[in-house]
């Protein structure tokens, strides 16, 4: 882990940002202040020995019982270099986070499911709607205090009269 | 007032269904409704080897206004259900639903948020046909089953009084 090229460098330049280090069956993750996080991967992106070029997945986890609640976590590879790093940040529940689909394109679908599954909010993105759910559905089924077969009492009366007013 | 009304019970009446049932129950359309692994065994159904023809499903209907009979197979998720009412009401009576595999029926395996527990929640459904997948043979039975629910059926059932 101490000998990561990435992770050295994110220590060097972001000193605030950079609140904890790990590693795991040899990937290495950083958690990421939530203010600096646009900085981080901008530069993750931009920097000419990293050149994370290519966002392979952006997701959330929820941690149901522990503070801060939620955690985003970032997976990068560089094309060119052909090394992948994990950027994680912690939010709690309520909290919103900036919207990364400046830096890649890609997120714009992967944080329209994590707002779809996990409700979490992104400050300026495009067009935040749900991906997945119907758009009248109620709640965010992958978090974990969301009953795992759904609402009880959906009212198919009234779905059909709403979705049928046309015919 | 329709011609049923004056047929009912008359000899005429019952020359009528048994000629009326024979010609819908051997021209039955089928409106596929194939959404996920079960549509694979009902195109097996459709083709040469079990070749559904020789019960008057000459060919899959997609046009719900020329079917008779919807078969829903497959996995029918929440988003999918306003589509599935849709294409029911725009087929033209007299019409049948046939629900084949688990997942038509009942949910099957699915048993989460995200997935209708049975298209009986929502569709009035004639025959089930049970298995994850049915084989073509199932098929096949199940709509003889719907066959033989449509010889049974009289014009005095859809008068109203
Ligand atoms: S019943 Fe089984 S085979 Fe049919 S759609 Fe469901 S999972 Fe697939």
């Amino acid at each position: 882990m101490e000998d990561n090229l990435t992770l050295k460098k994110l220590k060097e330049k972001f000193p605030d940002y950079v609140l904890d280090a790990g590693e795991f069956r040899d990937q290495v993750y950083v958690y990421v202040d939530k203010r600096g996080v646009l900085e981080v991967l901008n530069f993750l992106r931009d920097d000419a020995q990293l050149n994370y070029d290519f966002l392979t997945d952006l997701t959330a986890v929820d941690n149901l019982g522990k503070e801060p609640r939620f955690e985003m976590v970032y997976n990068l590879y560089s094309i060119k270099y052909r090394h992948r790093f994990r950027v994680k940040v912690s939010l709690a529940e309520d909290e919103s986070i900036p919207s990364s689909v400046e830096v890649w394109k890609t997120a714009d679908w992967h944080e329209r499911e994590v707002f779809d599954m996990f409700g979490i909010n992104f400050e300026g993105h495009p067009d935040l709607r749900r991906i997945m759910m119907p758009d009248d559905y109620p709640g965010h089924p992958l978090r974990k205090d969301f009953p795992l077969q759904g609402p009880e009492d959906v009212d198919y009366e009234e779905m059909m009269k709403k979705h049928l007013k046309s015919d | 007032m329709g011609l049923e009304e004056v047929l009912v019970d008359t000899v005429f009446g019952t020359t009528v269904d048994k000629a009326v049932n024979w010609a819908r129950k051997n021209s039955l359309w089928p409106m596929p409704f194939g959404t996920a692994c079960c549509a694979i065994e009902m195109m097996a159904a459709f083709c040469s080897r079990y070749d559904l023809a020789r019960f008057g499903a000459e060919r899959m209907s997609f046009s719900p206004r020329q079917a008779d009979l919807m078969l829903v197979a497959g996995t029918i998720t929440h988003k999918m259900v306003p589509v599935l009412m849709r294409i029911y009401r725009q087929m033209t009576e007299p019409k049948w639903v046939l629900a084949m595999g688990a997942c038509a029926s009942s949910g099957g395996l699915f048993n989460t948020y995200s997935v209708l527990q049975g298209i009986d929640r929502v569709l009035p459904v004639d025959v089930y046909v049970p298995g994850c997948p049915p084989r073509p043979e199932g098929l096949i039975y199940g709509i003889m089953q719907v066959q033989q629910k449509i010889e049974q059926d009289k014009i005095a059932h859809h008068v109203t009084p």
